[in-house]
Parts: structure tokens; sequence; C-alpha cells
């Protein structure tokens, strides 16, 4: 009997090296886990039964973002529901190649708009720490499902915030490449210049090993490079000689909850114990404009990403009496949530003619300061650290009424993506028996650092990633 | 009534041949089944990139330095946002204030100077798929109950270039325009054939008392794809515009859209409405940074431009000849074959052009040989000769061979014994009939299996008969 | 009011939306407040300060002129809502 819920996939592939069980033993009992459990958790939009032909290794959980040839890929939302790609995302294609069967496809945001996974078209996914509280998002369902143990790991997607923040309150590891890491070819896209597709799994070294399987320059995506090292996978337990800034401003924020800092401030007593050297610094202006420039550049990029959903080649179409604008405006009235049609028409007006400088224009400027802020940082610090989320997984519809202060979810992942910059989030401990992310930001491409940065501390913190209900 | 100066800009799209599309690897191919030659990226499926073609960027800096362009050292793509059925993705991938090429000028020969055109810019872009109407008026705009899409073309490489409103007339448009198409096609980055749509341009039309130094308002007239068509309209739009305004009224901004498959039809008005294109940094790509060492080696490797081969030649043949032969890309021809200019010009023009034989596979030196004799070849040899000019193996002798009879020499014995045998016919020429003339000179023509030179052959018979 | 319902209007026509009378109520009241909070970045003076476009300064990154396989008629039409023939077809456009 496999315990999904502890088993971490380097435990699984060791099962399958030794041929204790087989890949499709393994795939099925994840199969099993969410059958008894998925009903109430929504974390799955799909599940690919048949998903372990071929399979060589350990089974793999898809946020519904990555286009997978021949399985449903709804972003979710009904603008595109019954839509079965004909291809490939290059993501997808390399957990292939590597022989990592598909289990399913999980719940998200609308098109990745969002920071609960309340506005998915098919319904919230609930947290599997607490089911009356939101998982976090937009990528919540695969966090959810690694937590809930549907899924050894999983692929999520980071624009502003998606994989980290989810990761945090779902008691799961989560990294943020940095841009151009990982490719976007077959990825549905939000937000071109900030999308990022990233691992989800119980520890550091499984993200480690799941991010060298999708890593690294695509053809197909013109802002991708080659990775300047290999992926190394950590096992270091001490920090020594690592450089941890402290920025103030992500620190001392209004709005972290006094638990989420408590726990921050333990991961910090343990690196400090464990040989790092913590010191203090600023992001001031990254972190004062970083949610407003990020919700103009987004949303402006969104505003042209979501136009090819137009009833013509595929996905929804909605035909009223009238020419093809009536069928347009139709299918998009029908098709989009109302978390889509604000970004749409908030990004539509702030590039639109006499409004294009004082907002899209001036976002760019700000995020070259955000850009020059953190680099002047990373000259005296290896590490930068705060809380992934200022609050733990809050409940269900608390924020749906009030979209700002639903965005402020992001406030502190926000800045160190406008920035291009990878960011790890580990759990590092409960509040109100919820758990409490700690965000790792490092300098572009510094991926390794941070995975050994987050294996030591994950080590020392010795937290237990099996939500309580399930022990 | 006062003087009016018509005021002309044009905006031209070309068509590279590339193998394959601008931002995806399909291939660039016409007339082939609807949405046989698409993948994910032109046909806008979620999640799909594109990546631009490296060909298309050089043949764009090579039509840039062509037009004496200046070539931008860092330019980028922009998204032109807007719906329609034929525009995939919402948005078309173009260029927008950081151009590949800026600054350019051409020169139209005119008989009074060169007329200066400037070229505003010259970008790279996408072109759209195929929208084809039925139900209604087939091929409108209007009136159709559905449409139906093709994205074969949808991705096709384009260049678009964008004149200064500097043209004065419709022929001058049109010299333009001929111009341009021949740089294309020398430079062996577009076909331009307009049939095919391979070449497509839109034209601004506005007048203006002469001597006025704003422009006035200014018409549009879309689809254009034929030079002869594009200067027609241009006429009369430029007769529109001036008796509204001798009307005493105003010219609106409107758009006339032609039907380029009916040049019948008549153009449909529709007001312009203000579009707002959204244009924004295209984020899925990275900015081109034309290597200076290639700029610097394509435009070495420029040819001689076409409006400077007219000037040229022009002090051989004159303005006309010299600008048909070049814009008919036969002036290379022209060039091979020796002999005296403007005899070569007209047959290489006229007689030649009408063969259709491949201009580079004519053997120039033979068929000057057999111009320089025409006057002494029957015209059916020398018509023969042209015919052959082009094949292999092709020899002026055969055709000279049959150089005319004119030494008198050989001819009186032939003349005398004529006359010997038909001393009636002589008796009654000498008695008026005239007319009987042509009876002799047929018979020596005759004899002399047509070699005879009739000029000749008339004379020496009229006057032996005098005697 | 930052944006007026007119510019709501505006901006759902340039983005092919039908709004009903209480989205249009609901969204131009939640634009509003957006707008607000995003138009914090007009206080920084930002005069001859770089836009940044892209994360990374990459450039020239293309591909070579060389053809790869298309999808089949049947692919590229696989899920689209209704074609005629080899075309898609939609509404008279
Ligand atoms: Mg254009
Ligand atoms: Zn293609």
């Amino acid at each position: 009997m496999i315990d999904t819920l502890r088993l971490t996939a380097e435990e699984a592939a060791g099962l399958l090296e030794r041929g204790e069980v087989s890949p499709a033993e393994l795939h099925r009992a994840y199969l099993d886990a969410a059958a008894e459990r998925n009903d109430e958790l929504n974390a799955y939009l799909c599940t690919v039964d048949d998903g372990a032909h071929g399979a060589t290794s350990v089974p793999i959980a898809f946020k519904d973002i990555v286009s997978t040839k021949g399985v449903e890929t709804t972003a979710g939302s009904k603008i595109l529901a019954g839509y079965r790609p004909v291809f490939d995302a290059t993501v997808a294609a390399r957990c292939k190649d590597a022989g990592l069967a598909l289990i399913g496809k999980t719940n998200m945001d609308e098109f990745a708009m969002g920071s609960s996974t309340e506005n998915s078209a098919y319904g919230p996914t609930r947290n599997p720490w607490d089911p009356t509280r939101v998982p976090g998002g937009s990528s919540g369902g695969s966090t959810a499902a690694v937590a809930a143990g549907l899924a050894p790991w999983a692929l999520g997607s980071d624009t502003g915030g998606s994989i980290k923040q989810p990761a945090a309150l779902c008691g799961v590891v989560g990294l943020r490449p940095t841009y151009g890491a990982v490719s976007r070819y077959g990825i549905v896209a939000f937000a071109s210049s900030l999308d990022q597709i990233g691992p989800v799994a119980k520890t550091v070294r499984d993200c480690a090993r799941l991010y060298e399987i999708i890593a690294g320059r695509d053809p197909c995506d013109t802002t991708t490079v080659e990775l300047p090292e290999p992926v190394a996978v950590p096992d270091a337990g001490d920090l020594k000689g690592l450089r941890i800034g402290v920025p103030t401003e992500l620190n001392e924020a209004e709005g972290i909850e006094a638990g989420v800092r408590e726990q921050v401030g333990h991961a910090l007593d343990l690196a400090r114990d464990l040989g790092a050297e913590i010191g203090e610094c600023r992001l001031p202006r990254s972190v004062e404009y970083g949610l407003p420039c990020y919700y103009l550049i987004a949303p402006s990029e969104a505003s042209s990403n979501l136009a090819r959903y137009d009833g013509v080649r595929y996905g929804l179409r909605s035909t009223p009496n009238g020419d093809v604008r009536a069928m347009y405006d139709r299918t998009r009235h029908d098709g989009f949530g109302d978390e889509p049609k604000r970004r749409i028409m908030l990004g539509t007006y702030a590039l639109s003619a006499g409004y294009y400088e004082a907002f899209y224009g001036q976002a760019q400027k700000v995020r070259t300061v955000i850009r020059d802020e953190h680099a002047a940082a990373f000259e005296q610090f290896d590490v930068l650290v705060s809380p992934t989320s200022p609050t733990v997984a809050f409940e269900l519809g608390a924020r749906t009424a009030d979209p700002l202060a639903m965005y402020a979810a992001d406030l502190l992942t926000i800045p160190s993506n406008l920035a291009g910059l990878p960011g790890l989030s580990i759990p590092c401990g409960l509040s109100n028996r919820l758990p409490v992310g700690l965000q790792l930001i490092g300098r572009q491409f510094s991926e390794n650092l941070l995975f050994r940065a987050g294996h030591a501390l994950e080590r020392a913190l010795e937290f237990d990633f099996v939500p309580e209900r399930y022990r | 009534m006062s003087a009016w100066e018509p005021v002309i800009g044009l905006e031209i799209h070309v068509h590279l041949k590339t193998r394959t599309k601008m931002f995806c690897r399909c291939p660039v191919a016409y007339f082939e089944p609807p949405n046989t030659q698409t993948c994910p990226v032109c046909l806008a499926m979620p999640g799909s990139l594109p990546v631009p073609n490296r060909k298309a960027v050089e043949w764009t800096i090579l039509l840039g330095l062509a037009l004496g362009c200046e070539i931008a050292p860092r330019a980028i793509f922009h998204r032109k946002n807007y719906f329609y059925p034929d525009n995939p993705k919402g948005y078309q991938i173009s260029q927008y204030d950081e151009p590949l090429c800026v600054n350019g000028k051409v020169l139209v020969p005119g008989a009074d100077g060169d007329a200066e055109v400037g070229i505003v810019r010259a970008h790279l872009e996408e072109d759209a798929a195929k929208t084809v109407h039925v139900g209604g008026a087939e091929g409108r705009i209007h009136g159709a109950e559905s449409s139906l899409v093709d994205f074969n073309r949808a991705g096709t490489p384009l260049v678009e270039i964008v004149t200064a409103p500097d043209l004065r007339s419709a022929d001058e448009a049109k010299r333009f325009l001929q111009l341009l198409r021949q740089t294309v096609v020398e430079l062996g980055i577009s076909d331009a054939e307009m049939e095919k749509g391979s070449m497509r341009f839109d034209v601004n039309v506005s007048v203006r008392e002469v001597g006025e130094t704003e422009f006035r308002t200014r018409t549009e007239l879309k689809n254009m794809n034929s030079f002869n068509f594009a200067a027609k309209g241009i006429e009369r739009e430029i007769t529109r515009q001036v008796g509204i305004y001798e009307a005493g009224g105003t010219v609106e901004q409107e758009t006339l859209h032609f039907d380029p498959g009916n040049e019948s039809a008549a153009p449909l008005r529709s007001k312009e409405e203000a579009q707002d294109y959204r244009y924004f940094p295209e984020p899925d790509l990275v900015p081109l940074q034309p290597d200076r060492e290639l700029v610097g080696r394509l435009r070495g490797e420029l040819p001689e431009r076409p409006w400077e081969r007219i000037r040229r030649l022009e002090t051989e043949v004159g303005l006309t000849l010299a600008e048909g032969l070049v814009t008919s890309g036969r002036d290379e021809l022209y060039s091979r074959i020796p002999g005296e200019r403007d005899a070569v010009a007209n047959v290489v023009m006229n007689e030649l052009a009408a063969t259709g034989i491949d201009p580079a596979a004519v053997h120039a030196e033979e068929l000057g040989k057999v111009i320089a004799a025409r006057a002494g070849i029957p015209r059916s040899a020398f018509a023969e000769a042209l015919a052959a000019s082009g094949s292999e193996g092709f020899s002026a002798d055969r055709y000279l061979a049959e150089a005319a009879i004119a030494d008198v020499g050989e001819l009186d014995p032939v003349i005398d014994r004529i006359l010997g045998q038909n001393q009636q016919q002589v008796e009654a020429y000498r008695g008026g009939k005239e007319g009987l003339l042509g009876f002799f000179v047929g018979q020596v023509m005759k004899e002399t299996g047509g070699k005879a030179n009739p000029k000749v052959v008339n004379e020496r018979v009229r006057e032996k008969l005098k005697a | 009011m930052a944006i007026s319902r007119d510019e709501v209007l505006h901006v759902a026509r340039l983005a092919r939306l039908e709004l009903g009378e209480d989205e249009l109520e609901r969204f131009a009241e939640q634009l509003n407040a957006i707008l607000e909070a995003v138009g914090k970045v007009a206080e920084l003076d930002l005069e001859g300060v770089e836009p940044t476009a892209h994360p990374l300064d990459l450039m020239n990154v293309w591909a070579e002129d060389e053809p790869r396989p298309c999808l089949s008629v049947d692919e590229a039409l696989a899920n689209a809502p209704d074609r005629e023939g080899g075309s898609f077809r939609v509404p008279a456009a």
C-alpha cells in the first residue's frame, strides 16, 4: 500500500528503481487518492486514467494552463471548455520524454488571474489543511493536489506569485524560476513578460529534480536561455558563507500577520544557527510601487493575449443574430468570468490612446527602478528572504467582493517577479494550524543557491507537510 | 479658377519570398488548399509563440539600403491590436516607433528632372489570413451571410514601405510604383506579382491650391493591385476633390475600398472610424540589433538602382525607352546587344518583347548582327531570327544568308531575260500601261526566289523600260 | 470618477466585450477603485529612466528559414466551432 500523502517524488523514484512498484501502479495509487479526496478539494479538473502508458518514472500533475495534446486544456475558463490541444507544451513534452505519466490537469484561477483559485469557472479548490479556506492561487489546484497526496509533484505557473503564494498556503515547496529559464511554449498566456512555469513539490530536492527536467533553452520560445550551470540537487545541511538579506519593507509591510512574522523570524534564527550571515536591506520603491506597476503591466499584456479567444478557431462560440462582431462580443461576454473581464478592460484602457504613457509607459519605467533596487541589494547579499504571503490561508469568499483586497495577497511576491528574479517558497511552520511560507529570492539564474539554502532550512525546520487532518 | 496641385503618398506591402513564414516555419505557399499550410503559431492556438525568420530580417535591411534608408541600430516588434477573423491572435505583429529602416529616398526620373520621393520607413510585419465572403454578393466586403477563413497566408512576411506625400501626379505615382517593384524583383527578395497579391498598395490623395503649404483632408484608396488601376483611381479622386472644392464644398476623410478581383466595380466608401490599435512592444519577442558588419556587407552587394540606370540609358535612347527598358527588366539584354542603340532598344522593347523569349537566354552578339542587317533581310526572315534568338546555337549567318540580292550586276541579266520573254507587255507599258510595272517586278522576284531587293528591282526595270 | 461610464463602454467596445447593465455599473465602480490604486505610479518622477520591456537583455533571437511540417487540415480544424470543408466558417465579416 503506497502512502501518497508521505511519499516524496524522490522516494517514489526509489520504489521504481528497486522494482517495488511499477509506473502504472504508482500512477494508479495517485488516481485512487484523487478518487478519495478530490470531490472535497476540487484540485483536479480532470484525471487521465490511461496516463501511465509508456511511463517509466514518477507521475505528475499539470496546472490546466499547460497544453496537453489530446487532453482538455481550459486554463480554468469556460471560453476554452472542450478545447483539446493538437500539440504538447514544451514542458509537457519534456516531462513525457523523462517518462513522467500525467495524472491529471489541476484547477486554477481563470487564465491564472487570481490568488485563491476561486476565479475558476469550474468551482473553487479547497485547502487540504482546512477545506473552508482557499489554497491560494492561481496554481491552487497544483499545490492542493501535492499537499493532499493526489500527486507527488506538479507544474504550476507564476506571473505575480501564483506558484509561491499557493505553495505557502498549502504547506508545500514551490519555485518560480528566473524569467527565461523555462519555456512558455504551449502555456496559455496571461502576461508574457512575467509568466513562468515552475515546479511544486513536497521537498526542495524534488523541486530541483523537476526543475532540471523542464528548464533550459527552447527554440520555440525566443525569451528562453540555456542555464549557465547544470541544476544541482542539494544536500548540504549548512548555510556557511551565505549572506541573507532581510528587506525591511518586505518583512514589515502592513498586513503581515503576527503569526506569519513569528514563523519567519524562527526560520531566520535557524538560518543563523546554520552559519548564514544575516543583515537588513531596503527595497522601498519596489514594495510601494510593485503592486500598482504589476497591475498595469500584467492586465495590459493580458488584454492583448486574451484577444485570440474570439470564437473563430477553437473554444466557445456564442452566435446571436448579426455579423462577426456580434459573435465576438457575445462569445467573450459569455466565455470570460469577471476577473478576466476586469483585467481585459483595465489593460485595454491602460494601452489606449492618451493613457499609454501615463500608465503602461510609466509602469515599464517603474519596473526598471525595481530591477535596480534588487540589483543593489544583491551586491551585499546572496539571498533575500521574507514571508511569501502576508497571511495564512483565508476563508473562501472572504475577498471575492473586493478585487483590491485579493490583489494584496501578492504584495510580497510581485516585486521580485517584476525584476525577473527566481523565488522559492518553503513551508516554515504553522500559524493558527495553517502553513506559513518563507520566500527566498535569488539573483537571476541562481536557482542552485536557492535550492541549497531551501534544503538546509527545510531540514532544520522539520516541517511535516502532511496536513494534520490526514495524519 | 485656381490651379490645383495633387498631393499623393503611398503605402506599399510586399510579400518576401522566403521559404517559410515570418514567425513560424510553415512554408510560404500560394494556391494550396485552405488551411494546409498552418501550425499552432499561425493559427494562434493558446500558448503558441512567434520565432522571427532571420532571412526576412536580412532582406528587409537589404531593401532598406536599396531605398537609401538608415538601418536602425536597434529595432523592435510591436503588437497592433484589432479584431478581425483574418487576424488570429487579435493583434498583428508589426513595427511601430522603432522600425528597421527609416529616412530613405527614391528618385523618379522625369522629363524635367528627378522627382525626389522620401521613404518615411520600411518595416517588417506579418500578413493576415484570407477571408472569402460567401452567401451574399461574392467577394464583396458587405452583403455576405458568412465568411470562410483560410490561414495559409497568415504570417507571410510583409515589408511595408511608407512614402512621404511627395508625389504630385497619378503618372508620377505609377512610375514610382514601377521602380519600387523593379527594385524588389532585382534584389531577389520578392516576386511582387500583383495578381498573386504579393504586392499591394494603398494610396493617400489630397489636393491643394498651388502655393499652399498645408495639406488638406486626404482620402485613402485601399487594396490597389494594378498600376494602371491605381493611376485611374487617383485621377478620378483628384478630379472629384477639385470638383468639390470648386463647388465650395469640403472633402471628407474617408476610405475607398477597391475590389482587387474586379477593377470595374465601383469602390465602397467608408467613413474613417478613428481606430485605436493600442500598440505596445511585443513581449514574446526580443529586440533586433542589426549587425553592423552584415549591414556593411549588404550595402556593398547592392546593384545599381533602377532609377540610376534609367538616367544612364537616357543619354543613349531617351527617357521613355530607357524607363521602359529598366522597368520591364529588359535593359540588361539591351546592353548586351551591340549595334545602333535606338534600333536595338526598339527591337528589344517591341518585337522581341512580343515573342516572350526570356531576355537572359537571348544570344545578344548574334542577334545584334541580324538587327544591323535588318534593312536587307526579308521581314519574314527577320521575324524568324527573333523567334530563334533564344534557342540553342542560334547564329546570325543563316538569316544574313537571306540578305536580298541588290547587286545590279547580278540582277540585270535576269531583268533583261524577263523583258525579252514578254515583248507584248513591254510594248503595252511603253504605250502607257504603267500598271504593268508590278508584273515585271513580280516575275523578277519569282526568278530570284524572293531574294531580290524589290526597291532595286523596281528602279532597274523602270530604267530599262524607258530605253 | 477617474473613468466615466462612457469610457467603460468605449473600452468594452475596443475589447469586444458585451456588457450587461449590471456589469457596466459594477465594473465602472471597480475599475475606478483599481485605477486610483495603480495611478500611484504617476507619483514617481522617472524622467530619463529607460523602460524595462523585458527582464532579460536578449537580442537577435531568430530561426533559419527552413520549413517544418505543418498540421493536417483536420488537426488545424479539430477545435473549430464551425467549418465548411477545409475552412473555418464565421458569421459575415
Ligand atoms: Mg501594414
Ligand atoms: Zn505556421
